[in-house]
């Protein structure tokens, strides 16, 4: 059948389609839109760098100008990947300079980036535009000066929660005089201090700087400087809010935040001397994202900020907010999406501040729009995750996580399995879910039974068998990430279940009951999945069948074993026919 | 200045380890106060002190005569669990606690101090922070199962005093620790002329 549409109409069709996941749909319609599609598809996004390689890319899209790719698993953030794991992007830049010169963006998350990566990146495309590095580490301020020194195109330089080695604020300087194109800089995560003359002149020559995100170092006194010279700001991070009580520096940051009228979304805010708040009251009627999770403010100030952000849609926030505080965000921001509330002291056992249970539930009465909550605490009840459930079905991202591991409903001593029973039954499109408290397998059975629409789940210290885990894996058409810590499940839900994790990106259990032999089973009659067992207690290759594993990754992947393992990380099943012990 | 091992103890409690030239005091055996010499204090359960004190001796450096390494638990309530509650490292990093600038004066000393309570966990840091400010004025010492801070070159023993909320002068040590920090407004170290002979100490009490 040869009539079919031109390319050219075709390829217009398809340029209409920006999502990943239609972009996937189509190339499966027949060979010819797969040809087709692959042709002129320009942004792609790999959700584990190491299910595919940069070999597999290139072969299937010769002309991609974004790339987003994710590395270490999610609980990476807390610690539990050891260091070396992997995750290095340096073998992706190294093929990608060869064969993207043209290459616009590059966005990583969770990856070891070197200062060789990022030296290959700004020497590498001409066109470069858009680098944003997400929970990365192995890079110093040095690579951000060959970033800033060579990327006459940059448009976006967002740095967010990495670790840097930060040798000096020297990098900033780097950037040309006739460098203009900045729109945004995020360089929250920064310790060092920038020269504030080269930050200064580089805001100053930036007309189309919309998102500016200074570090702590940045002092209170000189924020009312650059808001003046960047007025058209969207979004502004501050520095330390701190400074000796002036009212020239007050005077000066009132005026300043009063003529950013586009401003809408405000953060920063380390070492806060409420003296200083009311300064930037003018822009919070304008505000839809406001993020005070670094402000070690209390109750009353807080208050008053929130109850006067009555277009906030985002909101993180530290416990000092209270059930008061809450209290007046349900009164106040009707148009509420997401709500984050951190812990002040999450290694003290006896509550430091009067945030309860009916904080959250206040605000899932009051807000309507709220779709996704994380929440710490220290007490929940049954009762209150049913009502969370009752008011709030349209959630779509529900995070729970009490501080003490296994902690019962306060109320009846029971667990939690009910109320998280009633969310998932309740909230229908729930996406994701991360529970804590006390949980039986009963929770499991509510979730497979329910949570049809579950695409990342995670759990811990929780369960009471194997049945747990099997109810999950078998009952949750939709899920892709599943990561369990600490709860009593073996090798028989696993194997049992094999093929699912076919259909998943990814599986993280760790202190967890899977053998060791189960494991190999299961790298055996897998040949898509990579079971990665993590141990660094032992020699990987003397453990015996039946002992458990300390932690296990489990990925589905085209590309086979990977090739930079460390010695504590071991592919199950793939090495055993020349495995000569 | 350097600390001799003479003057440490005389006689040192059972539970001292001598490893390289490192004495390991359990501080509970030796009652650790900062009250005044010959009274019995009870350690009260609140208090938070660290299981053991390390005196380095005998170094070659001369700016940290006595390095104060305290070992405390990380969580005064329980052990710790990798990971858990799930926050994010750079949230840990960022310290949350609010300065808490107190000045130090010290009887003799030309100019004042000022050291940020939030910084410390329990007295003994306390200790130690003053050490390391004013370490040409006095040393930490054991003297009679008891750790004070004196001035080696006259025998001066200096009592730690502070003022709370109320106004009164206070002596540092007899409330628990976070009740302290946040009654404190201000701190005096004062003389209290006394030899290290531990008759002389009977005598005055």
């Amino acid at each position: 059948m040869t009539h079919t549409f031109p390319e050219e109409v075709l390829e217009h069709v398809f340029s209409f389609l920006n999502t990943q996941h239609d972009r996937n749909t189509v190339s499966l319609v027949c060979k010819s839109w797969y040809e087709m599609e692959r042709w002129c598809r320009k942004r792609v996004f790999i959700g584990n760098c190491y299910a595919v390689n940069p070999r597999v890319l290139i072969q299937r899209f010769p002309e991609v100008k974004s790339i987003e790719l994710k590395g270490k698993p999610h609980f990476a953030d807390f610690n539990l990947v050891p260091e070396g794991w992997g995750g290095y992007v340096y073998d992706w830049i190294v093929e990608m300079v060869r064969v993207y010169p043209m290459l616009e963006e590059i966005k990583l998350k969770r990856m070891v980036v070197s200062d060789e990566c990022l030296e290959m990146i700004g020497k590498g495309f001409k066109y470069f535009r858009v680098l944003s590095l997400v929970s990365c580490d192995g890079f110093s301020t040095d690579g951000l000066a060959a970033i800033a020194a060579n990327c006459r195109n940059l448009r976006v330089l967002d740095l967010r929660e990495c670790e840097v080695e930060d040798l000096s604020g020297y990098w900033m300087s780097h950037f040309p005089d006739s460098f203009t194109s900045l729109e945004c800089l995020n360089m929250a995560c920064l310790n060092s201090e920038v020269s504030f003359s080269a930050l200064e002149r580089l805001v100053a020559r930036s007309p189309n700087l919309k998102i500016l995100r200074l570090n702590r170092a940045v002092p209170l006194e000189k924020l009312s400087t650059l808001l003046q010279l960047a007025p058209q700001l969207v979004e502004f991070g501050t520095g330390a809010y701190s400074a000796d009580v002036s009212t020239d520096v007050y005077s000066s940051l009132v005026a300043a935040f009063s003529g950013c009228k586009d401003l809408k979304d405000l953060s920063g805010f380390w070492d806060v001397v409420p003296a200083y708040l009311p300064a930037f009251y003018s822009v919070c009627s304008r505000l839809t994202c406001l993020n005070l999770s670094y402000a070690t403010i209390k109750c009353p100030d807080l208050t008053k900020i929130v109850s006067q952000c009555h277009n906030l849609q985002r909101l993180l926030v530290l416990d000092y907010i209270e059930d008061t505080g809450l209290n007046s965000v349900a009164l106040t921001c009707k148009d509420l999406r997401e709500l984050r509330v951190f812990p002040s002291d999450p290694f003290v056992a006896d509550p430091n501040v009067l945030l309860t249970e009916e904080g959250l539930v206040s605000v899932s009465k009051g807000c309507p729009k709220l779709q996704s909550v994380l929440y710490f605490c220290r007490q929940m009840s049954n009762s209150a995750l049913i009502s969370i459930a009752q008011n709030r079905p349209n959630l779509t991202c529900f995070r729970l996580c009490i501080l003490e591991p296994r902690a019962p409903d306060y109320l009846t001593f029971e667990p939690l399995d009910v109320g998280f029973g009633s969310i998932v039954e309740n909230c229908k499109d729930l996406k994701r879910l991360s529970m804590s408290g006390l949980l039986t397998d009963r929770v499991f059975e509510y979730i497979g039974t329910h949570a049809k629409k579950l695409d990342m789940l995670s759990i811990a210290f929780a369960g009471d068998s194997d049945l747990g885990l099997h109810y999950v894996l078998s009952g949750c058409e939709s899920l892709r990430k599943l990561e369990i810590r600490d709860c009593p499940f073996g090798d028989k839900a696993l194997l049992a279940n094999a093929s699912k994790l076919e259909t998943m990106r990814s599986l993280w259990m760790s202190s967890c009951n899977v053998s060791f032999g189960a494991c190999k089973l299961l790298g055996q009659k897998m040949p898509d999945l990579n079971v990665e067992v993590i141990d660094e207690r032992e020699n990987l290759y003397s453990i015996s069948e039946s002992d458990p594993v300390e932690k296990l990754y489990i990925y589905r992947t085209v590309a086979g074993e990977r090739s930079d393992m460390p010695n504590f990380v071991r592919t199950m099943g793939k090495d055993d026919m020349y495995n000569l012990s | 200045m350097s600390l001799e091992t003479s003057n440490i103890t005389s006689e040192p409690p059972s539970t001292t380890i001598n490893v390289n030239n490192e004495i390991f005091i359990d501080l509970n055996d030796t009652e650790l106060t900062l009250g005044l010499p010959g009274e019995s204090r009870k350690l009260e359960a609140k208090r938070k002190f660290p299981d053991v004190f390390v005196l380095k001796l005998g170094r070659n450096d001369q700016h940290d005569m006595t390095e104060c390494s305290v070992v405390t638990k990380s969580s005064p309530s329980k052990e710790q669990i990798v990971g858990w509650p799930p926050v994010k490292c750079y949230r840990k990093n960022t310290t949350i606690n609010d300065c808490k600038y107190v000045k130090v004066a010290v009887d003799g000393a030309p100019y004042l101090r000022k050291l940020d309570l939030q910084l410390y966990t329990c007295y003994q840091q306390l200790l130690c922070a003053f050490e390391h400010l004013f370490s040409s004025c006095f040393t930490i010492r054991n003297i009679l199962n008891e750790t004070k801070l004196m001035d080696p070159a006259n025998g001066t023993v200096y009592v730690t005093t502070y003022e709370d909320k109320d106004g009164d002068w206070m002596l540092v040590g007899d409330v628990p620790w976070k009740m302290f920090v946040e009654s404190c407004k201000r701190i005096r170290l004062m003389k209290n002329s006394e030899t290290i002979d531990g008759s002389d100490l009977l005598k005055k009490f």
